[in-house]
């Protein structure tokens, strides 16, 4: 513990922080509906829920982003005002956002230097910037090179710079907005210690997640919002996941999917040596091997980065494959047109939605037959048939519960979980042999979420094969039947879903072969068994 | 012997010239380069070069003074320059649209004055060549730098103007890569986000900038009517403000890329003038078109795209990503 109520970095406290009937308005939404939510020194206070739910504003609305329309901030007690950043800086509020605040090509020192007064201003003094780094760091127990530039770091150093970044400029009270989403289990529970540590220092901790399992791990006290308000405020120890998501939602959710185990029938996708290099002439995949057959869902598991997307843009034939095939049901599709691929018998719902997986100006019911528009029923070779287009976007609007004003509307005013509803929609009534499915509920809500996996589950039981792509473990366990973990282009290992556990995954997500893996397990397995008793 | 002696004279010539030509570009290019570091694209130099262009000719032509005239085209520059960020950075308008929209207007503005305020081609005394005599300083001797053999000859006798395009050159890059307003530049260029993040004020950033880049390229506009040419005429500059633009791209948005293009881009213009004069048996229309093709050639090349701003041309609204 620190004496005189400092920091190690040197600096106060804040003892508590407190934000008062916060109302945020934007056009046509009321993002935060008087909200309260206070946090103190010492504690990790998480804020929980969906997507479009108020977190990111409440937290923007307190680091100076955003002005309330109403309500009030309290620092240790006094109301303060925070028009922009600099004033919740100069607070000592401090913020590591969800998507880096770093500027790519420059180096750490500049980056943590950036907006600051230099001591020999105007002229730059990063050798003095340096050093405070440098100490920083050790004092907090992280690992940062000044002198690094930051394209050149790996995600889980560069929310460490961000960290220090933070210090730097006294942040007593540190935001962390989604902090562990594209971290692999380890760099989770590494960063996890940092953190506990920050809060035994004295450092106020706000914890911005949906991942029931980290706020049950980590925190003092959850916070939930839905739909702008404040829901409830409990202490961590006393609350369940299954609580935690009712109360995300409003009604009861279903956390556990029923996989039934079943048979599997012939192979409908097979990957045999594909290899593929990008425009830098880098490997960005090497010799993958594996097949998906009837039935079954195997899932690609592994953090964003390692060859994934490559992987299923090769199979759309949108990436260029170098060596190796590619095989659809018995049709060899390697480099083939990606009309011809999907006309074979695939459907590909891509991990970027609004850039890869519609037009985000054309409107609900015309999203909905991209693909097929130029072929019957829709089309009939030169002119559209507006009344079968409109028929069938009404139909898939209500199988599939898609929330939309009307099949007219601009998709881009659909939430993410709708708009990746409708994907699924178009991509499933097309009757496809194989479908890829990348990301499939990344940034979607909880109720989205939970009817996109049910389908995938029915699909699964109606025979089709599906390759799913995920970062999130939680997905991947309970939808897979078999799990393939990519890291650096590789494949690591192939695994059945119900043998693997977390622990080799994130071993394999982070590089390790499953030979050594299970080498590992097998090693403290025999150490554990002759313990002495 | 004789031949070997012209052949020298020819090449000094063609330095020499490619050094004083090179002063335009210099002036608008390196403006240019601090604007689009931050984010901004403005294709409007070409009409703030002849707004510039005329105002400086004009000053001189009435007062006798060449700094006068360097002053107002600096500040007409300064101010067409606010006109594109109001219109760029406030109202977030497309960039290459307003920029057209800019040098037409600058165009249109300095024929019409010219018309009016002037009627006629005239022609003034601008700034004389600096030839660096030591009796100047105050040694009691008759030698000039600008006699020594050959080195002399090209380096040291330029006009005032052109030596100050060239020292521009260090300064910016000295600004850009050691200093906090540099690194503020070049931060807000690359992800706005980031440095509004930080506190640092986007938009001011980009005011700044452009104003500057507006500045030069009023001076540089200034340096073809009152120092290279020492007259003015409808539309002076001729391409040279895009030209410049293209510079930024073709120098990797740094300063002493800028250079080398102005100096290859001009030195290919002077053996072309030099080309003509000589009667060579290149049509004249090719050579006048061999400095463009080589602009059109080095902007297809994609070995600078790396460093392009990643967001030039990107208005900035805190909050909408």
């Amino acid at each position: 513990m620190s004496e005189d109520n400092l920091l190690p970095s040197g600096l106060p406290r804040i003892e508590s922080l407190e934000m008062r009937g916060i109302v945020k308005r934007f056009p046509g939404v009321l993002a935060n509906d008087h909200v309260d939510f206070d946090v103190k020194a010492g504690e990790i206070h998480a804020l929980l829920g969906e997507n479009g739910a108020g977190k990111s504003t409440l937290m923007k609305v307190l680091y100076g982003l955003y002005q309330p329309e109403e309500g009030e901030i309290l620092l240790n007690g006094e109301v303060i005002q925070t028009h922009s950043p600099t004033d919740s800086i100069a607070h000592g509020i401090g913020m590591i956002h969800q998507h880096f605040m770093l500027v790519d090509n420059l180096s750490v020192a500049q980056n943590v230097a950036l907006g600051l007064k230099s001591t020999r201003e105007p002229r730059l003094d990063l050798d003095v910037v340096s050093k405070r780094i440098v100490d920083l760091a050790e004092k907090y127990g992280l690992q940062v090179d000044p002198r690094a530039i930051i394209s050149k770091l790996a995600v889980g150093e560069r929310q460490r710079v961000e960290i220090v970044k933070a210090l730097y400029r006294g942040a007593a009270l540190l935001v962390l907005d989604e902090p562990t989403a594209v971290l692999t289990p380890q760099e989770v529970d590494d960063i996890f210690v940092i953190f506990r540590q920050m809060a035994r220092d004295g450092h106020a901790l706000i914890f911005i997640s949906h991942k029931l399992d980290e706020i049950i791990d980590l925190t003092d006290r959850v916070t939930v919002l839905r739909d702008g308000r404040a829901i409830g405020t409990r202490p961590t120890a006393g609350v369940t996941k299954r609580h935690l998501a009712n109360m995300m939602v409003g009604r009861e959710v279903l956390l556990e999917r029923v996989r039934v185990e079943r048979e599997v029938g012939e192979v409908r996708l097979q990957m045999k040596g594909v290899t593929a290099i990008n425009e830098d002439d880098k490997q960005v995949l090497k010799g993958i091997d594996f097949e998906v057959r009837s039935g079954e869902i195997v899932a690609v598991a592994g953090v964003s980065g390692n060859g994934q997307r490559q992987l299923a843009e090769c199979i759309a034939g949108l990436f260029p494959v170098k060596d190796g095939q590619i095989k659809l049901e018995d049709k060899d599709v390697t480099n083939l047109p990606t009309a011809v691929i999907l006309a074979a018998g695939l459907s590909y719902i891509p991990e970027e939605r609004m850039h890869d997986g519609v037009i985000k100006n054309f409107s609900v019911a015309e999203n909905l037959v991209l693909h097929d528009h130029v072929n019957k029923p829709y089309s009939n070779g030169l002119f559209l048939n507006f009344k079968n287009i409109d028929n069938h976007a009404q139909e898939m609007i209500a199988d599939f519960d898609i929330k939309t004003p009307s099949k007219d509307t601009p998709i881009k005013n659909l939430s993410g979980g709708n708009i990746q509803k409708l994907i699924l929609a178009r991509e499933l009534s097309r009757r496809p042999r194989v479908l890829i499915a990348a990301q499939p509920t990344r940034g979607v809500d909880i109720g989205a979420t939970e009817y996109i996996h049910n389908q995938l589950l029915l699909q699964r039981a109606e025979g089709l094969a599906t390759l799913l792509i995920s970062e999130d473990l939680d997905e991947v366990q309970a939808l897979s039947d078999r799990i393939v973990v990519m890291y650096g282009g590789e494949i690591m290992g192939i695994v059945n879903s119900n043998e693997a556990s977390i622990e080799e995954l994130g071993l394999m997500m982070a590089g390790e072969s499953l030979e050594k893996v299970r080498a590992k397990t097998a090693e403290e397995m025999t150490a554990a068994n002759n313990q002495p008793e | 012997m004789n031949e070997n002696l012209t052949a020298m004279a020819i090449v000094l010539g063609i330095m020499h010239s490619g050094i004083r030509l090179a002063t335009p570009y210099l002036y608008a290019s390196l403006g240019e380069m601090f604007g689009q570091r931050s984010g901004v694209l403005n294709l409007g130099v070409e009409g703030i070069m002849l707004v510039g262009s005329f105002f400086g000719f004009y000053v001189v032509f009435e007062t006798g003074n060449p700094w006068l005239g360097f002053a107002a085209a600096a500040f007409v520059g300064a101010l067409m320059g606010l006109l594109m960020a109001v219109v760029s950075v406030t109202f977030k308008a497309e960039q290459g649209i307003s920029g057209i929209g800019l040098s037409l207007f600058g165009l249109g503005v300095s024929s019409l004055l010219f018309k009016t305020m002037l009627g006629s081609v005239e022609g003034v005394e601008g700034f004389s060549e600096l030839k660096f005599c030591f009796s100047s300083i105050g040694i009691d001797s008759t030698f000039c730098l600008s006699e020594v053999p050959v080195a002399g000859e090209i380096v040291f006798s330029h006009s005032v103007m052109t030596y100050i395009a060239y020292a521009l050159v260090p300064i910016a890059a000295y600004v850009l890569g050691r200093t906090t307003w540099g690194l503020r530049i070049k931060a807000v260029g690359q992800n706005p986000e980031a440095a509004d993040s930080l506190g640092v004020s986007v938009n001011l950033v980009r005011y700044i900038t452009v104003i500057v880049g507006g500045l030069m390229a009023g001076i540089a506009g200034a340096s073809l009517s009152i120092s290279l040419l020492g007259v003015f005429q409808e539309n002076l500059t001729n391409g040279i403000g895009f030209i410049a633009v293209a510079l930024v791209y073709f120098g990797g948005w740094s300063p002493w890329g800028v250079m080398a293009g102005a100096l290859l881009f001009s030195t290919v213009s002077s053996m072309q003038l030099w080309g003509q004069v000589l009667n060579l048996p290149i049509p004249s229309d090719v050579a006048v078109m061999l400095p463009y093709v080589l602009t059109i050639v080095a902007l297809a090349l994609p070995i600078r795209r790396a460093a392009q701003p990643a967001a030039l041309t990107k208005p900035f609204t805190r909050g909408e990503n």
